[in-house]
């Protein structure tokens, strides 16, 4: 196995809760992107609904390009908000268990009629600054993690290979930056 | 719609279980003290690859929409690179990105809107300034 492959120390410190949880997670992630694509043959992305939903409130015309998606990217999107859920309702709240998940000490763990709903501690300036940097950012760059990293990669598409290596190194960069900044968390 | 409704139901439970809807996981990667995130993306990167692969060659069309199978190809142009820079900054200082950030409201991170009021602003706001630029653009050549 993967773990045979590194001494223990190595492993420890690059992975210090383990991979189950990522890999198991990665899987799921790709086996509900393929869900959409055997039924429907779209390799679907999760930012051009940030595009496609403007276009309800506004004419101009690259919202307006993406009228005909429009519906289904929201259904999309509310299947990701419900399916998160739904992860919060049974492993976050320790309902059902599962030897490839390991729980994490990051943020605070809050309690709302016996489900356990989870916070971040990252400031609000951060994710709002950000935020606005990530909406700019991945439409001009035609894809976000998800559709670059996800089903763009696994298109063997050359674009979006450099897309998720330009940006994995710049965000590496950037997050260093504020690290060595003092900004925490 | 039920399909794609079931097929963000798996996308997002799997966002929450690998803690990727958690912004200090993301940022734990990046400052390169945790590198589980590199499974996510290779774990769901393996899967798409093999159906992506595989489904055009055992069937032609789609069933649901009848389009045709194909693989997810965008032409190339500076634009990756600019827009994957600009993409990075933001993901960089906040540890989110658009699938995740849905994800996040989902396990009750309201914070997270902070994010998403962010990335409809982001945006708008490239989306006014292109359609601005595309409409100059037109008029110019139709004065020639």
């Amino acid at each position: 196995m993967v773990t045979e492959l590194f001494s223990p120390a190595l492993y420890e410190t690059l992975f210090p809760v383990g991979i189950s949880r990522y890999a198991v997670g990665g899987l799921l992630v790709g086996l509900g992107a393929v869900v959409i694509y055997l039924g429907t043959g779209i390799p679907a992305g999760a930012s051009t609904f940030l595009e496609s939903t403007l276009s309800y409130v506004s004419d101009q015309s690259r919202f307006q390009r993406y009228r005909s998606s429009r519906d289904w990217r929201i259904v999309f999107t509310l299947g990701i908000i419900a399916g998160a859920f739904v992860y919060a309702l049974t492993i976050q709240s320790g309902l059902v268990s599962s030897g490839h998940y390991e729980a994490g000490t990051t943020g605070e763990l809050y309690d709302i009629g016996g489900v356990t709903l989870w916070l971040t501690d990252v400031q609000p300036w951060r994710l709002f600054l950000g935020g606005i940097l990530v909406g700019i950012g991945t439409r001009i760059g035609k894809g976000c993690t998800s559709g670059h990293g996800v089903c763009g990669v696994g298109s063997a598409s050359k674009t979006s290979i450099v897309g998720v290596i330009t940006f994995l190194i710049v965000a590496i960069g950037t997050a260093q930056i504020v690290m060595a900044l003092g900004v925490s968390p | 719609m039920p399909l794609i409704f079931v097929g963000g139901l798996i996308f997002g439970f799997g966002l929450g279980f690998s803690h990727m809807a958690r912004p200090e996981v993301v940022l734990n990667f990046l400052q390169f003290e945790d590198f589980g995130l590199l499974f996510v993306m290779g774990g769901a990167a393996v899967v798409t690859g093999i159906a992506f692969a595989l489904v055009p060659r055992l069937r032609d069309r789609a069933p649901l929409t009848g389009d045709t199978y194909g693989r997810r190809l965008k032409s190339f142009d500076r634009n990756i690179l600019i827009g994957g820079a600009i993409f990075g900054v933001g993901w960089g200082l906040s540890g989110i990105c658009p699938g995740a950030a849905y994800a996040s409201l989902g396990v009750g991170n309201i914070t997270i809107l902070w994010a998403l009021a962010g990335m409809f602003i982001g945006a708008y706001i490239q989306g006014y300034w292109r359609s601005q630029r595309t409409a100059s653009e037109t008029s110019t050549t139709g004065a020639d």
